[in-house]
């Protein structure tokens, strides 16, 4: 604990010193730091029913986890420049949002998008924010209980996520003969579940829930089996830009240290009744570097 | 999914309004783009450098043999790319209409300039006149005339086309419907009324060029 | 530009299946849509013409319904509100035990969308016979039907061959709408591939390439039976 009261002395004092310093940084801008400082504006993309992470609610406006932490990154980054910045919000699902961000037009991902090695060949990442993998979600009265017990029925998946290929995977090495319905985004996973077009839909836990909670009749559905996957989620910021990639790093190290990423999860999962790991707390640990 | 509830409209209404005049913006702006692109393309088809009308030709074969959605995947992943910087969803998909219609236009254009006597074309050389102003005030005021029924019901098609970012989540008004449709649970309440909106449009711009083709036609 | 190339994607496992699949769901869905298309088109055409107020004004009614609504539109309704609307029964029958539904689907939608427009070419044809032509079979003591079957239709169905052969390709494109409803036809594999590979050129070029083939090979077919049907002294062509 003293250590702790230590560091964050330290980090106190040395975000005291940088802070003031900072603007000075900003003559020689490349990249998207400068991209963002001609144009007064970050555009950032968005999921329309990843919840809690990146959707709309009732105005159309996103909302959700990523979307508060994104906030705290473009504060970040307001501050490096030394000016207001606006945000422009673009809507993205798991087929778009690599190559709009891959070709510039969105500066920033802010959704539910997992952190991969093919990936990364083509965007950067910043820190973990949640970690979370593949699980089924179905009707309570389906008799479905794993993936073991698809044999012969309907499972809806959204090509270009991790979870279509996990699924497709373990359901050929487990020689199970299930149909697969292509569904573009998970509202519509959910639609073909409540309508009764599919037995299931798969993708990461929390996103389960996250339809689970905001549908009509949330007790007619249950998420079942094990974990399938292991999907660390984090923010995508484009490749080869470590200027930026270093404000959103310092800016998720701040949100860690001081404990306000606590509040933020509490706001979004709390009402869900879903807790922070030890695995999700130390990966928070693991990114609260010091300055 | 039981019993129909069709409130769930007059709620979404703001919301379905602000997709219906992103349709509209984009089929104005389409038509103006096309339109100018369109008479490039068909001018230099129909002009005497081989190259050039044969660069033109193959650019309208080309995009006539492709469907609009892949053209619009197409713009959406390449204009980005090309500028080198941000462009809105927006203005891809626009950019891909443009070039998109600019084709069907052009074959619209040439029909209405080949519509135009070959002898009122001498007559205008004889006059001493040169290329760009026989095009300019012989044929093309002509062709126009003769063209506009053709090209409007062309801007009706380009409309229905619109609903076709959807595949690239630009809220216009067909994805607009859409998003209500599946976050309020009410398919066929928002399908159907998506349905009846564009046939009101459609079928009034049709009854349009029915007066506008009995005009010409005398 | 930060962009890799690699054309060798397009050949590699599972890549290049997507593509061949991709392909036969394209052609076998534009296929079945056109027959459908072909032959209801042809029935309200001819429904159009006919001297019965009520049955060309249905027909009349049916062409305007479907040509000014977006094709994507029918599509949806088909797929996403017709099942809600009809007993619970033939819903689940739609939505599980119809065989293969995103593709019936699109056929059914492609083919009563497409057939509004081949039902204006009909007509047109059916039009463009001189009137004297049906007085004279008339006067000859032929029917009605006769009159339908031994002198307009023969004579306007080969009228319209060229506009139909722009009708049939129309619906090769279209098809790709499927892909909204979860089809994985032509366009949606090339995204697919674009999605998994990152190389998204390549993949859209990949499908191009083939949509341009389907026109050349489409073009070439329908010029064949253009040059046979032709009515000599009629066209240009072949007479």
């Amino acid at each position: 604990m003293l250590i702790g009261k230590k560091l964050a002395a330290i980090a106190f004092a040395a975000g005291l010193g940088l802070g003031v310093g900072l603007p000075a940084f900003a003559q020689d801008l490349t990249g998207t730091l400068k991209k963002i400082s001609d144009s007064g504006e970050i555009v950032i993309g968005h999921r329309e029913s990843s919840v809690p992470f990146s959707y709309l609610d009732s105005d159309q406006k996103p909302i959700g986890y990523s979307i508060d932490i994104c906030a705290r990154i473009v504060d970040e980054i307001s501050t490096e420049l030394g000016k207001e910045i606006s945000v422009r919000y673009v809507p993205i699902n798991p087929k778009t949002r690599i190559p709009l961000l891959a070709n510039g037009t969105i500066n920033m991902e802010c959704g539910s998008t997992t952190n991969t090695l093919t990936r990364q060949q083509q965007v950067e990442y910043l820190p973990t924010t949640f970690i979370t993998g593949t699980k089924i979600l179905t009707k309570t009265d389906s008799g479905i209980n794993s993936i073991d017990d698809l044999g012969g029925k309907i499972i809806g998946l959204a090509p270009g996520t991790t979870n279509d290929r996990v699924i497709r995977e373990e359901a050929e090495k487990r020689g199970i003969d299930v149909d697969f319905l292509v569904v573009n985004d998970h509202a519509e996973g959910m639609l073909a579940l409540e309508t009764g077009r599919a037995d299931a839909y798969s993708t990461d836990h929390i996103l389960l829930f996250g339809l689970i909670e905001t549908s009509k009749s949330p007790d007619d559905f249950a998420v079942v089996g094990d974990f399938l996957s292991y999907d660390p989620y984090a923010l995508m910021v484009p490749r080869d830009d470590s200027a930026f990639e270093l404000i959103g790093k310092r800016a998720l190290a701040n949100l860690f240290r001081t404990g306000e990423i606590n509040d933020i999860y509490a706001k979004w999962f709390d009402p869900m009744g879903i807790e922070q790991t030890p695995l999700l707390q130390a990966a928070f640990q693991l990114a609260t570097l010091p300055e | 999914m039981s019993g129909f509830d069709f409130s769930v409209i007059v709620s979404a209404l703001p919301f379905l309004w602000e997709g219906l005049q992103l349709s509209f913006l984009l089929t104005i702006l389409a038509i103006i783009g096309g339109l100018g692109f369109g008479v490039l393309l068909a001018l230099a088809r129909m002009s005497g450098f081989r190259l050039l009308s044969l660069v033109a030709a193959t650019y309208v074969n080309l995009i006539r043999s492709v469907p609009l959605i892949l053209v619009i995947f197409w713009f959406y992943f390449l204009v980005p790319l090309v500028l080198g910087r941000p462009v809105g969803g927006f203005y891809s998909a626009l950019i891909a209409f443009v070039m998109f219609e600019a084709a069907y236009y052009s074959e619209i254009m040439r029909a209405g300039i080949k519509s135009v006597a070959k002898g009122q074309v001498q007559a205008g050389k004889s006059t001493g006149l040169g290329y760009w102003r026989i095009q300019r005030h012989i044929v093309l005021p002509q062709a126009f005339r003769n063209m506009i029924p053709v090209l409007v019901t062309q801007a009706i098609i380009l409309f229905q086309d619109t609903s076709l970012v959807f595949v690239v989540s630009l809220r216009d008004f067909m994805t607009a419907s859409s998003i209500v449709a599946r976050t309020e649970g009410r398919l066929v309440e928002m399908y159907l009324f998506a349905a009846v909106v564009y046939f009101v449009i459609c079928f009034a711009g049709s009854l349009t060029v029915r007066r506008l083709q009995s005009k010409v036609a005398t | 530009m930060n962009y890799n190339w690699n054309w060798a994607v397009l050949f590699q496992d599972p890549y290049l299946g997507w593509l061949i699949s991709g392909l036969g769901w394209t052609v076998s869905v534009s296929l079945c849509a056109w027959v459908v298309a072909f032959v209801i088109g042809a029935l309200i055409g001819v429904g159009r013409t006919v001297n019965n107020r009520l049955i060309s004004g249905l027909c009349t009614a049916y062409v305007e319904l479907f040509r000014n609504v977006p094709l994507l539109v029918q599509l949806f309704v088909w797929y996403f509100a017709i099942p809600e609307m009809v007993p619970d029964g033939v819903g689940h029958w739609m939505k599980r035990e119809m065989p293969m539904p995103e593709f019936t689907t699109t056929v059914i939608a492609l083919g009563l969308y497409t057939a509004s427009r081949v039902a204006e070419q009909v007509r047109a044809g059916i039009d463009s016979i001189p009137k004297g032509l049906k007085a004279a079979a008339k006067a000859n003591g032929l029917s009605g039907t006769q009159v339908y079957r031994y002198i307009l239709l023969p004579i306007s169905f080969r009228i319209i061959v060229p506009p139909l052969t722009s009708e049939f390709l129309t619906v090769f494109k279209n098809s790709s709408l499927a892909l909204t409803i979860g089809l994985l036809e032509l366009t949606a594999q090339s995204q697919q591939i674009a999605d998994y590979t990152y190389n998204s050129f390549e993949a859209f070029t990949a499908a191009t390439v083939i949509y341009i083939f389907i026109a050349l090979v489409v073009t070439g077919l329908m010029q064949i039976v253009e040059t046979r049907t032709a009515i000599p002294g009629q066209s240009g062509k072949g007479a």
